[in-house]
Protein backbone atom coordinates (compact mmCIF):
# COMPACT_ATOMS: atom_id res chain seq x y z
CA UNK A 1 0.00 0.00 0.00
CA UNK A 2 1.02 3.41 -1.03
CA UNK A 3 1.00 6.52 1.30
CA UNK A 4 -1.76 7.66 -0.90
CA UNK A 5 -4.10 4.81 -1.14
CA UNK A 6 -3.95 4.57 2.39
CA UNK A 7 -4.88 8.36 2.87
CA UNK A 8 -7.59 7.73 0.60
CA UNK A 9 -8.87 4.64 2.62
CA UNK A 10 -8.27 6.69 5.90
CA UNK A 11 -10.49 9.44 4.52
CA UNK A 12 -13.44 7.23 3.11
CA UNK A 13 -13.86 5.28 6.17
CA UNK A 14 -13.68 8.61 8.54
CA UNK A 15 -16.12 9.80 6.12
CA UNK A 16 -18.55 7.25 6.11
CA UNK A 17 -17.92 6.59 10.04
CA UNK A 18 -17.32 10.51 11.64
CA UNK A 19 -21.28 11.41 10.81
CA UNK A 20 -22.82 8.24 12.72
CA UNK A 21 -19.85 8.70 16.10
CA UNK A 22 -20.91 12.16 16.22
CA UNK A 23 -24.84 11.09 16.93
CA UNK A 24 -23.54 8.50 18.92
CA UNK A 25 -21.61 10.75 21.30
CA UNK A 26 -24.13 13.21 21.59
CA UNK A 27 -27.10 10.77 22.88
CA UNK A 28 -24.40 10.60 25.58
CA UNK A 29 -24.57 14.69 26.02
CA UNK A 30 -25.91 15.64 29.40
CA UNK A 31 -26.81 19.08 27.55
CA UNK A 32 -29.51 19.09 24.92
CA UNK A 33 -27.89 21.65 22.36
CA UNK A 34 -25.59 19.73 19.91
CA UNK A 35 -22.53 22.01 19.74
CA UNK A 36 -22.34 22.18 23.90
CA UNK A 37 -20.36 19.01 25.75
CA UNK A 38 -22.40 19.05 29.05
CA UNK A 39 -20.71 16.33 30.31
CA UNK A 40 -21.75 12.04 30.08
CA UNK A 41 -25.18 11.30 30.63
CA UNK A 42 -27.57 8.36 30.26
CA UNK A 43 -30.52 10.82 30.78
CA UNK A 44 -31.47 10.95 27.01
CA UNK A 45 -32.15 7.12 27.20
CA UNK A 46 -34.67 8.03 30.13
CA UNK A 47 -36.46 9.96 27.78
CA UNK A 48 -36.40 7.63 25.55
CA UNK A 49 -37.23 4.52 27.58
CA UNK A 50 -40.69 6.66 28.91
CA UNK A 51 -41.89 7.54 25.69
CA UNK A 52 -44.83 5.95 25.10
CA UNK A 53 -46.18 6.43 21.41
CA UNK A 54 -42.32 5.75 20.53
CA UNK A 55 -42.18 2.71 21.66
CA UNK A 56 -45.37 1.90 20.59
CA UNK A 57 -43.83 2.81 17.23
CA UNK A 58 -41.21 0.35 17.85
CA UNK A 59 -43.34 -2.62 18.90
CA UNK A 60 -45.08 -2.17 15.35
CA UNK A 61 -42.09 -2.00 12.98
CA UNK A 62 -40.97 -5.29 15.14
CA UNK A 63 -43.64 -6.95 14.34
CA UNK A 64 -44.19 -5.80 10.71
CA UNK A 65 -40.52 -6.62 10.43
CA UNK A 66 -40.87 -10.43 11.58
CA UNK A 67 -43.68 -11.26 9.52
CA UNK A 68 -43.26 -9.42 6.42
CA UNK A 69 -39.17 -10.66 6.59
CA UNK A 70 -40.88 -14.61 7.63
CA UNK A 71 -43.25 -14.03 3.94
CA UNK A 72 -40.20 -12.64 1.79
CA UNK A 73 -37.53 -15.06 3.17
CA UNK A 74 -39.98 -17.97 1.80
CA UNK A 75 -41.40 -16.19 -1.43
CA UNK A 76 -37.43 -15.11 -2.02
CA UNK A 77 -35.87 -18.86 -1.63
CA UNK A 78 -38.85 -20.33 -3.66
CA UNK A 79 -38.10 -17.89 -6.35
CA UNK A 80 -34.21 -18.00 -6.45
CA UNK A 81 -35.40 -22.05 -6.38
CA UNK A 82 -37.20 -21.54 -9.58
CA UNK A 83 -35.01 -19.28 -11.31
CA UNK A 84 -31.60 -21.47 -10.42
CA UNK A 85 -33.25 -24.92 -10.32
CA UNK A 86 -36.08 -25.06 -12.50
CA UNK A 87 -34.35 -23.45 -15.47
CA UNK A 88 -36.38 -22.39 -18.42
CA UNK A 89 -40.16 -22.17 -18.52
CA UNK A 90 -42.65 -20.12 -20.30
CA UNK A 91 -43.24 -16.71 -18.38
CA UNK A 92 -39.52 -16.61 -17.17
CA UNK A 93 -39.05 -12.93 -18.56
CA UNK A 94 -42.11 -11.91 -16.70
CA UNK A 95 -40.93 -13.69 -13.87
CA UNK A 96 -37.52 -12.53 -13.50
CA UNK A 97 -38.84 -9.29 -13.68
CA UNK A 98 -41.26 -9.75 -11.03
CA UNK A 99 -39.11 -10.82 -8.60
CA UNK A 100 -36.51 -8.08 -9.16
CA UNK A 101 -38.16 -5.35 -10.14
CA UNK A 102 -39.08 -4.44 -6.58
CA UNK A 103 -35.32 -3.74 -6.06
CA UNK A 104 -34.85 -1.42 -9.14
CA UNK A 105 -38.78 0.63 -8.29
CA UNK A 106 -38.41 3.74 -6.59
CA UNK A 107 -39.56 3.32 -3.50
CA UNK A 108 -42.28 6.15 -3.96
CA UNK A 109 -43.69 4.14 -6.44
CA UNK A 110 -43.97 1.31 -4.67
CA UNK A 111 -45.57 2.86 -1.88
CA UNK A 112 -48.33 4.91 -3.82
CA UNK A 113 -49.11 2.06 -6.06
CA UNK A 114 -50.06 0.13 -3.36
CA UNK A 115 -52.06 2.35 -1.91
CA UNK A 116 -53.27 2.88 -4.92
CA UNK A 117 -54.32 -0.46 -5.12
CA UNK A 118 -55.26 -1.10 -1.50
CA UNK A 119 -57.95 1.74 -1.82
CA UNK A 120 -59.26 0.33 -5.07
CA UNK A 121 -60.28 -2.84 -3.28
CA UNK A 122 -61.15 -0.79 -0.09
CA UNK A 123 -58.68 -2.71 1.69
CA UNK A 124 -58.48 -1.12 5.36
CA UNK A 125 -54.73 0.68 5.83
CA UNK A 126 -53.07 -0.66 9.00
CA UNK A 127 -50.94 -3.57 10.41
CA UNK A 128 -51.73 -6.08 7.43
CA UNK A 129 -50.81 -3.56 4.28
CA UNK A 130 -47.61 -3.28 6.03
CA UNK A 131 -46.45 -6.20 6.22
CA UNK A 132 -47.83 -6.70 2.11
CA UNK A 133 -45.73 -3.94 1.39
CA UNK A 134 -42.56 -4.67 2.96
CA UNK A 135 -42.68 -8.93 1.68
CA UNK A 136 -43.23 -7.73 -1.47
CA UNK A 137 -40.25 -5.12 -2.03
CA UNK A 138 -37.60 -7.29 0.09
CA UNK A 139 -38.57 -10.49 -1.71
CA UNK A 140 -36.15 -9.87 -4.42
CA UNK A 141 -33.67 -9.42 -2.27
CA UNK A 142 -33.52 -12.13 -0.72
CA UNK A 143 -33.60 -14.31 -3.73
CA UNK A 144 -31.11 -12.49 -4.55
CA UNK A 145 -28.82 -13.46 -1.49
CA UNK A 146 -30.36 -17.07 -2.04
CA UNK A 147 -29.72 -17.13 -6.19
CA UNK A 148 -25.81 -16.38 -5.41
CA UNK A 149 -25.15 -19.30 -3.05
CA UNK A 150 -27.42 -21.88 -5.24
CA UNK A 151 -25.43 -20.83 -8.26
CA UNK A 152 -22.41 -21.77 -5.81
CA UNK A 153 -24.08 -25.44 -5.12
CA UNK A 154 -22.77 -28.51 -5.98
CA UNK A 155 -25.77 -29.55 -8.55
CA UNK A 156 -24.93 -33.32 -7.99
CA UNK A 157 -25.79 -33.66 -4.55
CA UNK A 158 -29.23 -32.85 -5.18
CA UNK A 159 -28.98 -35.04 -8.75
CA UNK A 160 -27.36 -37.61 -6.37
CA UNK A 161 -30.17 -37.73 -3.87
CA UNK A 162 -32.82 -38.08 -7.50
CA UNK A 163 -30.89 -40.80 -8.92
CA UNK A 164 -31.20 -42.40 -5.27
CA UNK A 165 -34.78 -42.14 -5.78
CA UNK A 166 -35.53 -39.21 -3.32
CA UNK A 167 -38.91 -37.60 -4.60
CA UNK A 168 -38.43 -33.56 -5.39
CA UNK A 169 -39.91 -32.47 -1.96
CA UNK A 170 -37.50 -34.64 -0.35
CA UNK A 171 -34.67 -33.74 -2.23
CA UNK A 172 -35.34 -29.44 -1.75
CA UNK A 173 -36.19 -30.64 2.14
CA UNK A 174 -32.80 -32.93 3.12
CA UNK A 175 -30.36 -32.03 0.37
CA UNK A 176 -30.66 -28.50 -0.86
CA UNK A 177 -32.94 -26.08 2.17
CA UNK A 178 -29.58 -27.55 4.64
CA UNK A 179 -27.34 -26.35 2.16
CA UNK A 180 -28.99 -23.05 1.51
CA UNK A 181 -29.55 -22.31 5.02
CA UNK A 182 -26.90 -19.95 5.93
CA UNK A 183 -27.82 -18.11 3.24
CA UNK A 184 -31.46 -17.79 3.84
CA UNK A 185 -30.85 -16.92 7.24
CA UNK A 186 -28.92 -13.98 5.63
CA UNK A 187 -31.48 -13.23 3.15
CA UNK A 188 -34.58 -13.46 6.28
CA UNK A 189 -31.71 -10.98 8.54
CA UNK A 190 -31.55 -8.28 5.49
CA UNK A 191 -34.83 -8.55 4.84
CA UNK A 192 -35.81 -7.52 8.69
CA UNK A 193 -33.02 -5.00 8.21
CA UNK A 194 -34.83 -3.36 5.57
CA UNK A 195 -38.60 -3.32 7.10
CA UNK A 196 -37.40 -1.82 9.96
CA UNK A 197 -35.41 0.84 8.09
CA UNK A 198 -38.49 1.73 5.15
CA UNK A 199 -40.10 5.35 6.02
CA UNK A 200 -41.15 6.01 2.23
CA UNK A 201 -43.24 2.58 1.52
CA UNK A 202 -44.66 3.20 4.91
CA UNK A 203 -45.59 6.18 5.06
CA UNK A 204 -48.07 5.26 2.18
CA UNK A 205 -49.28 2.02 3.21
CA UNK A 206 -49.86 2.35 7.16
CA UNK A 207 -52.70 3.29 9.04
CA UNK A 208 -53.78 5.36 11.40
CA UNK A 209 -53.26 3.17 14.24
CA UNK A 210 -49.82 1.40 12.85
CA UNK A 211 -47.39 4.15 12.92
CA UNK A 212 -44.15 2.70 12.27
CA UNK A 213 -40.54 3.68 14.05
CA UNK A 214 -39.22 5.52 11.05
CA UNK A 215 -42.13 7.44 10.32
CA UNK A 216 -42.56 8.23 14.54
CA UNK A 217 -38.59 9.28 13.95
CA UNK A 218 -38.97 11.54 10.69
CA UNK A 219 -41.64 13.33 12.23
CA UNK A 220 -39.39 14.14 15.37
CA UNK A 221 -36.24 14.86 13.01
CA UNK A 222 -38.48 17.30 10.61
CA UNK A 223 -38.36 19.53 14.11
CA UNK A 224 -34.18 19.73 13.79
CA UNK A 225 -31.81 17.92 16.10
CA UNK A 226 -33.02 16.30 19.09
CA UNK A 227 -30.91 14.15 21.53
CA UNK A 228 -33.49 11.52 22.35
CA UNK A 229 -33.70 10.88 18.38
CA UNK A 230 -29.60 10.53 19.28
CA UNK A 231 -30.31 7.65 21.47
CA UNK A 232 -32.89 5.91 19.28
CA UNK A 233 -30.81 6.24 16.94
CA UNK A 234 -27.43 4.70 19.06
CA UNK A 235 -30.07 2.01 20.24
CA UNK A 236 -31.08 0.52 16.34
CA UNK A 237 -27.33 1.60 14.73
CA UNK A 238 -26.26 -1.28 17.75
CA UNK A 239 -29.14 -3.37 16.56
CA UNK A 240 -28.29 -3.40 12.70
CA UNK A 241 -24.55 -2.98 13.62
CA UNK A 242 -25.03 -6.82 15.69
CA UNK A 243 -27.74 -8.29 12.99
CA UNK A 244 -24.94 -7.62 10.64
CA UNK A 245 -22.15 -9.23 12.07
CA UNK A 246 -24.18 -12.17 12.71
CA UNK A 247 -25.34 -12.17 9.45
CA UNK A 248 -21.76 -12.39 7.98
CA UNK A 249 -20.88 -14.52 10.47
CA UNK A 250 -22.94 -17.46 9.71
CA UNK A 251 -22.06 -16.88 6.29
CA UNK A 252 -18.38 -16.44 6.23
CA UNK A 253 -18.37 -19.75 8.66
CA UNK A 254 -19.83 -22.13 6.17
CA UNK A 255 -17.48 -20.79 3.21
CA UNK A 256 -20.65 -18.59 1.60
CA UNK A 257 -20.66 -16.23 -1.05
CA UNK A 258 -22.21 -13.57 1.00
CA UNK B 1 -31.58 -33.73 -15.94
CA UNK B 2 -34.62 -36.24 -15.85
CA UNK B 3 -38.16 -33.75 -16.52
CA UNK B 4 -40.67 -36.12 -15.66
CA UNK B 5 -44.23 -34.91 -14.89
CA UNK B 6 -43.95 -34.91 -11.05
CA UNK B 7 -40.64 -32.77 -11.53
CA UNK B 8 -42.49 -30.65 -13.91
CA UNK B 9 -45.67 -30.21 -11.78
CA UNK B 10 -43.22 -29.70 -8.57
CA UNK B 11 -41.57 -26.81 -10.16
CA UNK B 12 -44.49 -25.24 -11.38
CA UNK B 13 -45.49 -25.36 -7.27
CA UNK B 14 -42.15 -23.34 -6.43
CA UNK B 15 -43.06 -21.23 -8.09
CA UNK B 16 -46.53 -20.27 -8.09
CA UNK B 17 -46.55 -18.28 -4.41
CA UNK B 18 -43.61 -15.99 -5.60
CA UNK B 19 -45.22 -15.33 -9.14
CA UNK B 20 -48.96 -14.72 -7.71
CA UNK B 21 -47.67 -12.61 -4.62
CA UNK B 22 -45.57 -10.08 -6.81
CA UNK B 23 -48.40 -10.03 -9.94
CA UNK B 24 -50.92 -9.02 -6.90
CA UNK B 25 -48.96 -6.80 -4.95
CA UNK B 26 -46.54 -5.50 -7.46
CA UNK B 27 -47.64 -5.82 -10.98
CA UNK B 28 -51.28 -5.24 -10.42
CA UNK B 29 -50.45 -2.14 -8.38
CA UNK B 30 -48.06 -0.05 -10.99
CA UNK B 31 -51.04 -1.03 -13.66
CA UNK B 32 -53.65 0.52 -11.29
CA UNK B 33 -51.42 3.98 -10.89
CA UNK B 34 -50.81 3.78 -14.72
CA UNK B 35 -54.60 3.66 -15.21
CA UNK B 36 -54.82 7.00 -12.43
CA UNK B 37 -52.34 8.49 -13.97
CA UNK B 38 -54.66 9.40 -16.92
CA UNK B 39 -57.76 10.13 -14.90
CA UNK B 40 -59.02 13.31 -14.19
CA UNK B 41 -59.22 14.48 -10.24
CA UNK B 42 -62.38 14.51 -8.32
CA UNK B 43 -63.57 15.09 -4.50
CA UNK B 44 -64.75 12.45 -4.57
CA UNK B 45 -63.85 8.92 -2.71
CA UNK B 46 -61.64 7.64 -4.03
CA UNK B 47 -60.39 11.22 -5.89
CA UNK B 48 -60.16 10.46 -9.15
CA UNK B 49 -62.27 9.83 -12.24
CA UNK B 50 -63.36 8.07 -14.45
CA UNK B 51 -64.07 5.08 -12.30
CA UNK B 52 -64.75 1.34 -13.84
CA UNK B 53 -67.67 0.14 -14.15
CA UNK B 54 -67.81 -3.55 -13.97
CA UNK B 55 -71.15 -4.14 -14.12
CA UNK B 56 -71.69 -2.00 -17.49
CA UNK B 57 -70.19 -4.60 -19.61
CA UNK B 58 -68.59 -3.26 -23.12
CA UNK B 59 -70.65 -0.06 -22.91
CA UNK B 60 -68.87 0.46 -19.22
CA UNK B 61 -65.45 -0.25 -21.06
CA UNK B 62 -65.73 1.97 -23.95
CA UNK B 63 -67.40 5.22 -21.86
CA UNK B 64 -63.91 4.13 -19.13
CA UNK B 65 -61.25 4.24 -22.00
CA UNK B 66 -63.19 7.71 -23.09
CA UNK B 67 -62.41 9.60 -20.54
CA UNK B 68 -59.00 8.56 -19.90
CA UNK B 69 -56.50 11.33 -21.35
CA UNK B 70 -53.36 12.93 -20.88
CA UNK B 71 -54.34 15.73 -18.84
CA UNK B 72 -51.75 15.21 -15.95
CA UNK B 73 -48.90 14.20 -18.32
CA UNK B 74 -49.37 17.61 -19.96
CA UNK B 75 -49.95 19.49 -16.57
CA UNK B 76 -46.36 18.51 -15.75
CA UNK B 77 -44.84 19.20 -19.07
CA UNK B 78 -46.28 22.49 -19.08
CA UNK B 79 -45.88 24.18 -15.31
CA UNK B 80 -42.42 25.37 -14.46
CA UNK B 81 -43.25 23.44 -10.98
CA UNK B 82 -42.69 19.86 -12.12
CA UNK B 83 -40.18 20.81 -15.40
CA UNK B 84 -37.91 22.69 -12.25
CA UNK B 85 -38.92 19.16 -10.10
CA UNK B 86 -37.75 17.18 -12.82
CA UNK B 87 -34.52 18.82 -14.05
CA UNK B 88 -33.86 18.87 -10.35
CA UNK B 89 -33.83 15.34 -9.80
CA UNK B 90 -31.69 14.80 -12.85
CA UNK B 91 -29.21 17.44 -11.77
CA UNK B 92 -29.01 16.68 -8.11
CA UNK B 93 -29.36 12.60 -9.46
CA UNK B 94 -26.93 13.44 -11.94
CA UNK B 95 -24.28 15.55 -10.31
CA UNK B 96 -24.25 13.54 -7.34
CA UNK B 97 -23.36 10.38 -9.34
CA UNK B 98 -20.51 11.96 -11.09
CA UNK B 99 -19.15 13.28 -7.47
CA UNK B 100 -19.90 9.54 -6.33
CA UNK B 101 -17.59 8.31 -9.25
CA UNK B 102 -14.98 10.89 -8.35
CA UNK B 103 -15.03 10.17 -5.18
CA UNK B 104 -15.60 6.38 -5.14
CA UNK B 105 -13.11 5.24 -7.90
CA UNK B 106 -10.12 6.12 -6.29
CA UNK B 107 -11.86 4.65 -2.97
CA UNK B 108 -12.50 1.74 -4.61
CA UNK B 109 -8.90 1.65 -6.02
CA UNK B 110 -7.06 1.38 -2.51
CA UNK B 111 -9.09 -1.25 -1.44
CA UNK B 112 -8.38 -3.31 -4.33
CA UNK B 113 -4.56 -2.21 -3.69
CA UNK B 114 -5.06 -2.96 0.19
CA UNK B 115 -3.04 -6.32 1.74
CA UNK B 116 -5.55 -9.15 0.67
CA UNK B 117 -5.98 -10.71 3.99
CA UNK B 118 -6.93 -7.21 5.18
CA UNK B 119 -9.35 -6.56 2.49
CA UNK B 120 -12.41 -8.43 3.84
CA UNK B 121 -12.93 -6.47 6.66
CA UNK B 122 -12.10 -3.50 4.90
CA UNK B 123 -14.79 -3.99 2.80
CA UNK B 124 -17.21 -5.19 5.51
CA UNK B 125 -16.70 -1.66 6.94
CA UNK B 126 -17.91 0.13 3.89
CA UNK B 127 -21.03 -2.04 4.51
CA UNK B 128 -21.95 -2.18 7.38
CA UNK B 129 -22.72 1.99 7.74
CA UNK B 130 -25.06 0.94 4.55
CA UNK B 131 -26.90 -1.37 6.73
CA UNK B 132 -28.15 1.44 9.38
CA UNK B 133 -30.97 3.01 9.17
CA UNK B 134 -30.73 5.25 6.28
CA UNK B 135 -33.11 8.02 7.78
CA UNK B 136 -30.59 8.57 10.73
CA UNK B 137 -27.87 8.37 8.82
CA UNK B 138 -29.29 11.45 6.75
CA UNK B 139 -30.42 12.81 9.99
CA UNK B 140 -27.01 12.62 11.42
CA UNK B 141 -25.93 15.35 8.85
CA UNK B 142 -28.26 17.84 10.09
CA UNK B 143 -26.50 17.82 13.75
CA UNK B 144 -22.93 18.57 11.09
CA UNK B 145 -24.09 21.17 8.84
CA UNK B 146 -26.29 23.62 10.85
CA UNK B 147 -25.60 27.04 11.58
CA UNK B 148 -24.32 26.17 14.97
CA UNK B 149 -23.42 22.43 13.95
CA UNK B 150 -20.50 20.91 14.02
CA UNK B 151 -18.92 21.70 10.93
CA UNK B 152 -18.88 25.17 11.66
CA UNK B 153 -17.89 25.45 15.11
CA UNK B 154 -14.41 23.42 14.04
CA UNK B 155 -14.32 26.08 10.84
CA UNK B 156 -14.69 29.05 13.34
CA UNK B 157 -12.42 27.24 16.05
CA UNK B 158 -9.42 26.79 13.31
CA UNK B 159 -10.37 30.37 11.74
CA UNK B 160 -10.90 28.97 8.72
CA UNK B 161 -14.30 31.23 8.27
CA UNK B 162 -15.19 34.49 10.26
CA UNK B 163 -18.88 33.53 10.48
CA UNK B 164 -20.66 30.41 10.46
CA UNK B 165 -21.48 29.21 6.47
CA UNK B 166 -24.94 27.98 5.81
CA UNK B 167 -24.55 24.98 4.18
CA UNK B 168 -27.80 23.22 5.65
CA UNK B 169 -31.14 23.39 3.64
CA UNK B 170 -28.77 24.68 0.15
CA UNK B 171 -27.70 22.64 -1.91
CA UNK B 172 -24.85 21.75 -1.29
CA UNK B 173 -26.13 19.51 1.69
CA UNK B 174 -28.21 17.94 -0.49
CA UNK B 175 -25.30 16.63 -2.91
CA UNK B 176 -23.46 16.01 0.52
CA UNK B 177 -25.89 13.68 1.57
CA UNK B 178 -26.56 11.79 -1.47
CA UNK B 179 -22.99 11.29 -1.58
CA UNK B 180 -22.50 9.84 1.62
CA UNK B 181 -25.93 7.68 1.83
CA UNK B 182 -25.07 5.94 -1.50
CA UNK B 183 -21.08 6.06 -1.48
CA UNK B 184 -21.13 1.81 -0.77
CA UNK B 185 -23.27 1.49 -4.27
CA UNK B 186 -20.05 2.96 -5.74
CA UNK B 187 -17.35 1.83 -3.70
CA UNK B 188 -18.72 -2.16 -4.12
CA UNK B 189 -19.08 -2.86 -7.90
CA UNK B 190 -16.09 -0.96 -8.83
CA UNK B 191 -13.99 -2.79 -5.89
CA UNK B 192 -15.44 -6.29 -7.26
CA UNK B 193 -14.07 -5.40 -10.58
CA UNK B 194 -10.97 -4.18 -9.73
CA UNK B 195 -9.99 -6.43 -7.86
CA UNK B 196 -10.51 -9.12 -10.15
CA UNK B 197 -8.15 -7.86 -12.62
CA UNK B 198 -4.94 -9.63 -13.30
CA UNK B 199 -2.58 -7.71 -11.66
CA UNK B 200 0.28 -8.93 -14.77
CA UNK B 201 -1.43 -6.21 -16.34
CA UNK B 202 -0.09 -3.19 -14.73
CA UNK B 203 2.90 -4.54 -14.77
CA UNK B 204 3.11 -5.07 -18.10
CA UNK B 205 2.35 -1.79 -18.30
CA UNK B 206 5.07 -0.84 -15.97
CA UNK B 207 7.79 -2.89 -17.35
CA UNK B 208 6.64 -0.66 -20.66
CA UNK B 209 8.20 2.32 -18.80
CA UNK B 210 4.31 3.29 -17.59
CA UNK B 211 4.42 5.67 -14.70
CA UNK B 212 1.77 4.27 -11.74
CA UNK B 213 -0.43 7.54 -12.73
CA UNK B 214 -0.18 6.32 -16.39
CA UNK B 215 -0.99 2.73 -15.79
CA UNK B 216 -4.11 3.64 -13.66
CA UNK B 217 -5.23 6.13 -16.35
CA UNK B 218 -4.80 3.47 -19.41
CA UNK B 219 -4.99 0.04 -17.87
CA UNK B 220 -7.07 -0.05 -14.45
CA UNK B 221 -9.72 2.54 -15.47
CA UNK B 222 -10.54 1.79 -18.58
CA UNK B 223 -10.69 -2.36 -17.35
CA UNK B 224 -13.03 -0.85 -14.35
CA UNK B 225 -15.29 0.72 -16.45
CA UNK B 226 -18.06 -1.80 -16.27
CA UNK B 227 -18.08 -1.38 -12.51
CA UNK B 228 -18.47 1.91 -12.46
CA UNK B 229 -20.97 1.86 -15.02
CA UNK B 230 -22.54 -0.56 -12.60
CA UNK B 231 -22.16 1.62 -9.94
CA UNK B 232 -23.04 4.63 -11.57
CA UNK B 233 -27.11 2.74 -12.13
CA UNK B 234 -26.89 1.36 -8.47
CA UNK B 235 -26.80 5.69 -7.60
CA UNK B 236 -28.82 7.17 -9.85
CA UNK B 237 -31.80 4.61 -10.12
CA UNK B 238 -32.88 5.85 -6.31
CA UNK B 239 -31.84 8.82 -6.31
CA UNK B 240 -33.89 10.21 -9.01
CA UNK B 241 -36.97 9.34 -6.86
CA UNK B 242 -35.42 9.99 -3.59
CA UNK B 243 -37.48 11.97 -1.41
CA UNK B 244 -35.49 11.77 2.58
CA UNK B 245 -32.43 14.06 1.84
CA UNK B 246 -34.30 16.71 0.07
CA UNK B 247 -36.44 16.95 2.56
CA UNK B 248 -34.47 16.79 5.39
CA UNK B 249 -31.39 18.35 3.92
CA UNK B 250 -32.52 20.64 1.24
CA UNK B 251 -34.73 23.53 1.46
CA UNK B 252 -37.95 24.62 0.61
CA UNK B 253 -36.49 25.32 -2.82
CA UNK B 254 -35.07 22.35 -3.39
CA UNK B 255 -37.19 20.18 -6.09
CA UNK B 256 -36.80 16.76 -6.88
CA UNK B 257 -39.50 14.46 -8.06
CA UNK B 258 -40.05 12.12 -4.93
CA UNK B 259 -40.24 15.42 -2.98
CA UNK B 260 -43.34 17.03 -5.58
CA UNK B 261 -44.70 13.26 -5.63
CA UNK B 262 -45.00 13.29 -2.17
CA UNK B 263 -46.57 16.53 -1.78
CA UNK B 264 -48.94 16.31 -4.38
CA UNK B 265 -50.12 13.08 -2.63
CA UNK B 266 -50.21 14.10 0.91
CA UNK B 267 -50.92 18.44 0.92
CA UNK B 268 -52.63 18.51 -2.54
CA UNK B 269 -54.22 15.03 -2.44
CA UNK B 270 -54.16 15.27 -6.51
CA UNK B 271 -53.76 11.67 -6.98
CA UNK B 272 -53.66 11.66 -10.67
CA UNK B 273 -51.19 13.82 -10.69
CA UNK B 274 -49.16 12.63 -8.07
CA UNK B 275 -49.42 8.64 -10.48
CA UNK B 276 -48.70 10.70 -13.73
CA UNK B 277 -45.42 11.86 -11.32
CA UNK B 278 -44.64 8.35 -9.99
CA UNK B 279 -44.38 7.25 -13.75
CA UNK B 280 -42.18 10.16 -14.98
CA UNK B 281 -39.95 8.65 -12.16
CA UNK B 282 -40.09 5.25 -13.39
CA UNK B 283 -39.59 6.33 -17.29
CA UNK B 284 -36.21 7.69 -15.86
CA UNK B 285 -34.82 5.07 -14.36
CA UNK B 286 -35.89 2.16 -16.94
CA UNK B 287 -33.39 3.52 -19.63
CA UNK B 288 -30.54 2.44 -16.50
CA UNK B 289 -32.62 -0.06 -15.56
CA UNK B 290 -31.65 -1.89 -18.92
CA UNK B 291 -28.18 -0.67 -18.68
CA UNK B 292 -27.76 -2.14 -15.46
CA UNK B 293 -29.22 -5.44 -16.50
CA UNK B 294 -27.14 -6.02 -18.91
CA UNK B 295 -24.19 -4.96 -17.13
CA UNK B 296 -25.36 -7.59 -14.07
CA UNK B 297 -26.46 -10.29 -16.41
CA UNK B 298 -23.00 -9.99 -18.03
CA UNK B 299 -20.78 -10.36 -15.15
CA UNK B 300 -23.54 -13.28 -13.54
CA UNK B 301 -22.12 -15.33 -16.55
CA UNK B 302 -18.93 -15.37 -15.46
CA UNK B 303 -17.86 -19.01 -14.92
Amino acid sequence: MTPVTRAALVLGLAFLYAPILVLVAYSFNASSLVTVWGGFSTRWYGVLFADEPLIAATWVSFRVAVLSSLIATVLGTLAALALERHGRFRGRFLFTGLVYGPMVMPEVMIGLSLLLMFIGIGFDRGLATLVVAHATFCTGFVAVVVAARLRGLDPTLEEAAADLGAGPLRVLLTVTLPLLAPAVVAGALLAFALSLDDLVIASFVSGPGSTTLPMRLYSRVRLGVNPEINAASTLLIALVGVAVLAASWLTARRGGTG
Amino acid sequence: MNRDAPQRLFARLVRLPPFLWLAAFFLLPVVITLKISLSEPATAIPPYLPLLDWQGGLEGWSTFLEALNLDNYLTLARDPLYRDALFGSLAYAGGATALLAALGVPLAYALARAPARRQPFLVALIVVPFWTSFLIRVYAWIAILKQEGLLNLVLLKLGLIARPLAILNTDAAVMIGLVYAYLPFMVLPVYAVMNRLDPALREAAADLGAGPTRVFWSVTLPLALPGIVAGAGLCFIPMVGEFIIPDLLGGSETLMLGRVLWSEFFSNRDWPLASAVAVLILLIVLGPVVLLRDGLRGEGERP
